[in-house]
This record gives structure tokens, C-alpha cells and sequence, in this order.
């Protein structure tokens, strides 16, 4: 008897608990991984408010960057305008790039030819999501930029450049996810349209479309997260000059640009040093509103 | 059947994991010991060092360490880049035994100067270098300085072709950028302009446009085939070459450091005393940087 309750405990223990437990270990740890960031970087990004005594106003609205000291002002200036702006504008132009292109792709995926969108299309986004991210910035130094310079003129590096770089990047995302949102659309909806008489294009454009509203603007918003947090291309085909951008064939710096140039030079604990902290918490800060923005498109959806 | 395979996933995985910290410990084991166990004898030293930091020096690092090792087999010397900031942090924390860096730990802000010990092991040149289609072979220091800080804008103005002057930098923290500030500019604050990340970057960015200016270390193009695409300009009319810096003729130069926490031990110092070494003279020299040896001038 007791051995038989042994074997029913170890047994209920291997069937229920071994994996239970195990997931309940790596949920438990991924959790405590992201507190744990997230409450480094707020201590290591407030120190340049709190140690070093640096405006917060000054550090998001100037744009003065002048990490050194010397010059103009004696004293090290970190404003983060010139960043703040690059990649927000380098961001949105993007997505006013790719979103139509997205969603336009999602739409032939699915509704105008379903055969090809399977076959060939469906696969090659996915070709492009696995493409990292030093080779599109690779390819946008030594084909992008020749090309803009003869073209348009400037110098080949600028905002243009980061843009279409950033726009090709962002495409899958947004493309992979207005499709998931259109394949969602009930069938009913197409099928009404067609029996009141209207035509693909005004289905299309009139109920396939807006019902899949929330989906293409989660995927939009998930494109411009993405381009916001993006680096690597865009540092090297932006110029990375510490001015506003003169014009879409300007140059000019973004948040992440700065931080990938100086983060491996400034020495931890310095002022220098702590507002590149301070530029990362931004970042994360601008992440999570997007993801809020994505939780109340999502529920808005759902209705 | 289905639960089975489930939980043979599940118990592999937990194996995997276990493995992968108890390896993971193992290691980091084998370090501390190889850094802290005493060498046997002179004559066979063995063990593993690291030696982290500026990417300036990391090719020459590199060759030495190679070298070391064929003469002390079972000594390893580890040589990552990281950047001199990050060399310098690292060799005080004392997570490696070597931080290497383009400039003096006293000049970078945050690093206690005093617990370092400096060991140069030889000097670097940097050049102004320009795209060909400037049209310009020589400059004044006055020159240079008024190009860099935007007094200067086109090329015909000291006698180049009719091209707009791009400004190329390092990030403000590179160690190139810093010597460059001292000896070629007086110190004085550069216009706003490109910023590379590395100096192939600025080779390539150098290359595609017309007007750039900007400054490399005279490694990044001792080999002649390394020069196409790049106009190497002459200060004051002297060239940047090796015989002009070890006499202080042409002033953009600089040493680079390997610094150690305190005195070095065993390995460290049996490298350091090797880099510096006669046997390393050619292979310092084939790199494009100066030995000590060679050097007639001194700074401080």
C-alpha cells in the first residue's frame, strides 16, 4: 500500500510537477531579469539628475551637447535635443515610408492573390526579418549612400539615407502583422460586401481595411518601436554629426547612435558616462509607451 | 506517449542548464586559478592573461601575443578591444591584467591615474588624410586648425580644387580624436561635422566622399595598398613617417600605453618586457607604429 502511494507521488511528480515546476522557474526568472533592468537603468539614468545635479528639462529640451566641457560653455552641457529629435523624425518618416507598402503587401498577400502571397511573398518577408541589422547598414554605406550623393547631392550620408534603411528593416514587421490581422477578418464581412455588389477594390477599401484597423496600427506602432530602438544601420549612414538636421539630406544623430559611439570609451561613473544611462532609460521609457499604445489598440480591438 | 517525450524534453533541458552553469563556473575557475597560481619556473611559464582595451593597439597586441605564445608555449595572453575607456576601467577593476589605451589614464576622467602603472610600448602617428579630389597635399597647422574648427569651408581657399569641406570625426571619447585635438588642432573645440564609429569607418567614408577630411593612425594604412582612395596630408610640409616622428618633426603622435594595477607578476610582466623587446622592433614596424627604441624625442 505505502509502496503504491510511493510510486503514485513520484509519478504525479514527474507527469504534473517536474514541468510545472520548471516553467514556474523561467517565468519567475525572466521576470526578475526585466525588474532588474529596468531598475538599474532608472538608479544608473537618474544619477545624472541626481549626482551630477544635471536639469531634466535641460537634458531633453537643449540641445546642447557637449560632453567635454571647453568651448561655449565650460562646463559639460548634455542636452539631448538634437537625439531625441533625429530619432523620432528618422522613426515617423520611416513608417510614412513603409506603412502603405506594408499594408498594401498584406492586402495581395491575401485577398488579390492568396497563390503568390504563400508562395513567394510570405517567405521572402521572412527572409527579411532574418537579415541583421550591420548588414542593411552595410549595404546602405556602400550602395545607398553613393547613390543618394549622385542623385540628390549632399554627401550621401543623411537623414534620407537612415530613413530608407529604417523603412526596409520595419516593413516585415508591419507587413507580417497587418496580414495576421486581415486573415482574422470573419468571412461574413467580405461575402456581405460582395452580395451588396460592390467591387474588390471598394471591399478593400471599405471593409477589409477598417476591420483590420487595430491590427495594421499595432504593427505600425510595433515599426516604429522597432525604428526607434535600431542602431547599428542607421549609425552608419546617418553621419552622426551633434546638429539638427539641415533637411532630409541633412545629417544628424540619433538616441541609440550616441550611445553605441561613446558607451565603450566613457568610463562608468562619470557624468559623460551616466547621461548615456540617462539617454537608455529614455529609450525605455519611449518603449514602454509604446507598448501601452499597443495594450489600448489591442483592447479597442477586441470590442 | 505524448507526456513522455514531454518530460524526456524537459529533463534534457534541466541537464542542459545544469551543465551549462556548472561549465560556466568551471571556467571562470580555470581563469582565477591560471592568474593567481604562482609560474612553476621561469623557464616554463604557463597560464592565461588578458589584455583588454584600445582598438589602436589592438592589432599589435594581437601579433605580440601570438609571438609570446610560440616562445612560451602554455602562456596565453587574451587580447580584446573594447576601447580605452573600457581597457582603463577594466585593468582597475581588475577584471583584466593588461588595459590598454591610446592616452594617458591621467587625462581620462574617472580613473584613479594613481593605482596604474604605465608601460609604453611604442608610439603611433596620426595623419590628417583627405579624399584625392581635394586637390591638396600640404597644410598648415594654422590650415588645419581653421579647417577643423569651420573658419575654412572650401578646398580653394588653401589652394585645393572648388569642392565644400566635409569634417569627419571620431566620437568625441576616441583616444584617436583626443591626440589628434592636442597636437594637430592646439586643443581647439572642432566644428560640428560627420562622426565615424571606428577608423574603417572613417577610411570608407573618407573614400566616398568628395571633400572629407579626417585623421587616421598611420597603422590603418602601413601597408601601400591601404593608401589607394586616401590623400595623406603633410604638416607644415613634413611628412608623417616614421623618421619624422621619432624626432619630433612631425608632432601628431602619440604613445600607446598597456597599463597595469600596480606592478606586474610573472606572465604580465614577462609580456610586457617582451613587447618592448628587440625581437618585436619588426613586427611593431610592419604594423606602422614606432618602438620605443627608435624614438629620439620624449614627452611627457
Amino acid at each position: 500500500m505505502k509502496k503504491n502511494n510511493m510510486k503514485t507521488i513520484f509519478l504525479k511528480l514527474r507527469n504534473e510537477y517536474l514541468g510545472r515546476g520548471y516553467a514556474i522557474f523561467c517565468g519567475a526568472v525572466i521576470v526578475l531579469l526585466t525588474f532588474s533592468i529596468i531598475f538599474f537603468l532608472t538608479t544608473k539614468g537618474l544619477s545624472t539628475f541626481i549626482n551630477h545635479g544635471y536639469s531634466i528639462a535641460h537634458f531633453i529640451f537643449s540641445g546642447d551637447w557637449n560632453p567635454e566641457g571647453g568651448g561655449k560653455s565650460p562646463s559639460p552641457q548634455f542636452g539631448t535635443l538634437i537625439f531625441i529629435l533625429g530619432s523620432t523624425v528618422v522613426s515617423f518618416l520611416a513608417v510614412l515610408v513603409s506603412a502603405p507598402i506594408g499594408v498594401a503587401l498584406a492586402v495581395f498577400m491575401n485577398v488579390i492573390s492568396p497563390k503568390i502571397g504563400t508562395k513567394v511573398l510570405q517567405p521572402a518577408i521572412e527572409l527579411f526579418v532574418g537579415i541583421p541589422s550591420v548588414v542593411y547598414g552595410w549595404i546602405g554605406v556602400s550602395v545607398l549612400v553613393p547613390i543618394i550623393k549622385i542623385w540628390f547631392g549632399g554627401i550621401g550620408f543623411s537623414l534620407l539615407a537612415g530613413v530608407l534603411v529604417i523603412s526596409v528593416m520595419i516593413l516585415p514587421t508591419i507587413t507580417s502583422i497587418s496580414s495576421d490581422a486581415i486573415k482574422t477578418i470573419p468571412k461574413d464581412y467580405i461575402e456581405a460586401s460582395y452580395g451588396l455588389g460592390a467591387t474588390r477594390w471598394q471591399t478593400i477599401i471599405r471593409v477589409i481595411i477598417p476591420a483590420a484597423k487595430s491590427g495594421i496600427l499595432t504593427g505600425i506602432v510595433l515599426g516604429v518601436s522597432r525604428a526607434f530602438g535600431e542602431a547599428l544601420a542607421v549609425q552608419m549612414v546617418i553621419g552622426n554629426s551633434v546638429t539638427f538636421p539641415k533637411g532630409l539630406l541633412g545629417t544628424t544623430s540619433t538616441l541609440t547612435s550616441i550611445l553605441t559611439m561613446d558607451m565603450a570609451n566613457t568610463i562608468y561613473g562619470t557624468a559623460w558616462n551616466d547621461a548615456l544611462w540617462s539617454m537608455a532609460l529614455l529609450l525605455l521609457i519611449i518603449s514602454f509607451i509604446f507598448i501601452l499604445i499597443i495594450r489600448k489598440l489591442g483592447k479597442r480591438g477586441e470590442i | 506517449m505524448k507526456k513522455k517525450s514531454l518530460n524526456l524534453m524537459v529533463a534534457a533541458l534541466a541537464v542542459a542548464m545544469t551543465a551549462g552553469i556548472f561549465t560556466g563556473c568551471s571556467s571562470k575557475k580555470e581563469e582565477v586559478k591560471a592568474t593567481t597560481a604562482p609560474a612553476a619556473t621561469e623557464a616554463a611559464l604557463t597560464g592565461s592573461i588578458t589584455a583588454a582595451g584600445s582598438t589602436a593597439l589592438q592589432p599589435l597586441a594581437e601579433l605580440g601575443a601570438k609571438s609570446f605564445l610560440d616562445k612560451n608555449p602554455g602562456a596565453t595572453v587574451n587580447v580584446q578591444g573594447g576601447g580605452s575607456g573600457t581597457g582603463l576601467k577594466l585593468v582597475l577593476e581588475g577584471s583584466v591584467e593588461i588595459g590598454n589605451s591610446d592616452i594617458y589614464a591621467k587625462d581620462k576622467a574617472g580613473i584613479d591615474a594613481a593605482a596604474l602603472k604605465d608601460h609604453k610600448v611604442c608610439v603611433i602617428g596620426i595623419a590628417a588624410v583627405t579624399n584625392p579630389k581635394a586637390k591638396v597635399e600640404s597644410l598648415t597647422k594654422a590650415q588645419l586648425i581653421d579647417i577643423f574648427t569651420g573658419k575654412i569651408k572650401n578646398w580653394k581657399e588653401v589652394g585645393g580644387a572648388d569642392i565644400a569641406i566635409t569634417i569627419i570625426n571620431r566620437p568625441a571619447s576616441s583616444g584617436t580624436r583626443a591626440t589628434f585635438k592636442e597636437f594637430g588642432l592646439d586643443k581647439k573645440e572642432e566644428a560640428a561635422g560627420l562622426t565615424q564609429d571606428s577608423s574603417g569607418a572613417v577610411k570608407q567614408a573618407v573614400k566616398q566622399t568628395d571633400g572629407a577630411i579626417s585623421y587616421l593612425a598611420l597603422s590603418y594604412f602601413a601597408d601601400a595598398a591601404n593608401k589607394e582612395g586616401l590623400n595623406i596630408l603633410k604638416l607644415d610640409g613634413v611628412e608623417a613617417t616614421a623618421e619624422n616622428i621619432s624626432t619630433d618633426k612631425y608632432k601628431i603622435w602619440a604613445y600607446e600605453h598597456m597599463y597595469t594595477k600596480g606592478e606586474p607578476t610573472e606572465i604580465t610582466k614577462a609580456f610586457l618586457d617582451y613587447m618592448v623587446s628587440p625581437e618585436m622592433n619588426a613586427g611593431i614596424k610592419k604594423l606602422g607604429y614606432i618602438p620605443m627604441a627608435d624614438m629620439k624625442a620624449k614627452r611627457d
